[in-house]
């Protein structure tokens, strides 16, 4: 799949340009390669860019399987790189590093350095305020957040923010980028966590205080959360989906700018993390996961 | 890049009838969900299982009988059921022999 089938049509697009190859980054990559868009991905990590191209496939399978990509469509082309520089001609670029705010940020200005101004800039943050962010870019206008969701190929809905200095220009192209994704942006003001992960993570992190504790396991919360509240996964799956430090460092970006003890990440997830269970994608979590290949 | 913990088990030889088939199958979800399902019970339906799930078993599949599961045959609906899984086994030809290895579990 890396190597395109078709190099007859809408590969002579300039490409999409996602940063980080991780859950979300080779997620972002399929979604947007399925809906016949070339993708550039860049990450710094060798590995992950030679993993890229499978796990890329697995989504691609996934998607295709819940009919979540357009009929009969032909797939865009996939190539990656390992620094920003690679982002020079980009269509659009999807920031989807490590939950850090600095590293964020220094990504970010090497990439507004590589691209022809006016060009959109998405950071598919998880809660940094786009305006802390926007500082380190010279076109602050061209930033806007996108929070995908996870799996980014199968929920078709997506939190924008636009940020206080976020520009009309960017604004339109936001919208146009995710028309031709498929996806249904819903646009909320700037603020650590935006809405969802505001909301999502205290939850998330409540209920790995609640396994702590003792009071109930993983599958007994989920299914309670489940089976009576109606959520579809379980807040401990959700968690394993997540990634377990990245769920940790996203609780520290909103601790950090909040305040609210609610997000001080969990004693259980941070031991959880240092004994590298990271969820699915270490193969476990707060469940095992057998086919660990295959995570997305 | 990641590695699969693919400890082969002793269960080769059980058979590619369509029983055996099934058989099989019901102890994998088993095992992966810790509760049991019928044959001709709808693992999707809601409240069950995820979408991620469901490419599980298409690699659990392809795995343990050797086909390919690709193009029209790639839809959920194939996967629903147990007895949806063992048509499409058979229609692939697929066989533990053919897999030429065993399933890991
Ligand atoms: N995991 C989720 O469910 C989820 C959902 C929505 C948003 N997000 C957000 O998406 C972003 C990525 O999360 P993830 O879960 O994919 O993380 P991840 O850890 O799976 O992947 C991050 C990737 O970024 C790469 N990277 C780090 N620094 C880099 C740099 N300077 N240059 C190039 N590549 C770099 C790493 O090598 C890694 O491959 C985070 O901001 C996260 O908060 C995550």
């Amino acid at each position: 799949m890396t190597d395109n089938t078709d190099s007859t049509d809408n590969n002579a697009e300039d490409p999409l340009v996602v940063v980080g190859a991780g859950v979300m980054g080779t997620a972002i990559a399929a979604l947007a390669v399925g809906h016949g868009h070339p993708v550039r991905l860049i990450d710094h990590s060798p590995e992950a860019c030679a993993a890229a191209p499978e796990r890329i496939e697995l989504h691609l399978r996934t998607a295709r399987m819940m009919g979540a990509l357009p009929a009969g469509g032909r797939l865009g082309r996939l190539t990656t790189a390992g620094t920003p520089d690679a982002a020079a001609g980009a269509a659009a670029v999807i920031e989807a590093v490590t939950e850090d705010p600095g590293e964020k940020a220094a990504v970010l200005a090497e990439l507004a350095a590589a691209v022809r101004p006016g060009t959109l800039l998405v950071s598919n943050t998880s809660g940094v305020p786009i305006e802390e962010m926007a500082g380190a870019v010279p076109h602050p206008e061209d930033l806007v957040g996108v929070h995908f969701m996870n799996p980014a190929y199968l929920i078709r809905t997506v939190e924008v923010i636009l940020g206080p200095r976020s520009g009309a220009a960017a604004a339109t192209a936001v919208r146009e980028l995710l028309a031709g994704l498929g996806r249904e942006g819903i646009v909320v003001g700037d603020g650590p966590g935006f809405v969802t992960s505001r909301l999502l993570h205290r939850m998330l992190n409540d209920a790995i205080e609640v396994v702590r504790e003792g009071r109930a396991g993983p599958e007994t919360v989920d299914a309670l959360m489940r089976h009576c509240i109606g959520h579809r996964t379980g807040p401990l799956a959700t968690a394993d989906l997540i990634g377990l430090d990245n769920l940790a460092d996203s609780l520290r970006v909103l601790h950090e700018r909040t305040g609210d003890a609610a997000f001080r990440p969990s004693e259980l997830l941070l031991e959880k993390v240092r004994r590298g269970e990271l969820g699915r994608k270490s193969g476990r979590g707060f469940y095992t996961y057998d086919y660990e290949e295959i995570t997305p | 890049m990641t590695q699969t913990s693919d400890q082969a088990g002793s269960a080769a030889g059980t058979g590619q009838d369509a029983p055996g088939i099934a058989d099989e199958l019901l102890g994998f979800l088993a095992a992966r969900t810790k509760s049991t399902w019928e044959h001709d019970q709808d693992l999707f339906a809601v409240g069950g299982m995820s979408s991620l799930f469901a490419m599980q078993l298409v690699v659990h599949l392809e795995k343990t009988y050797g086909v390919t599961i690709s193009g029209a045959d790639l839809m959920l609906d194939n996967f629903r059921t147990v007895d949806a899984m063992v048509r499409l086994v058979h229609k692939l030809g697929g066989s533990r022999a053919s897999a030429g290895a065993t399933a890991g579990e």
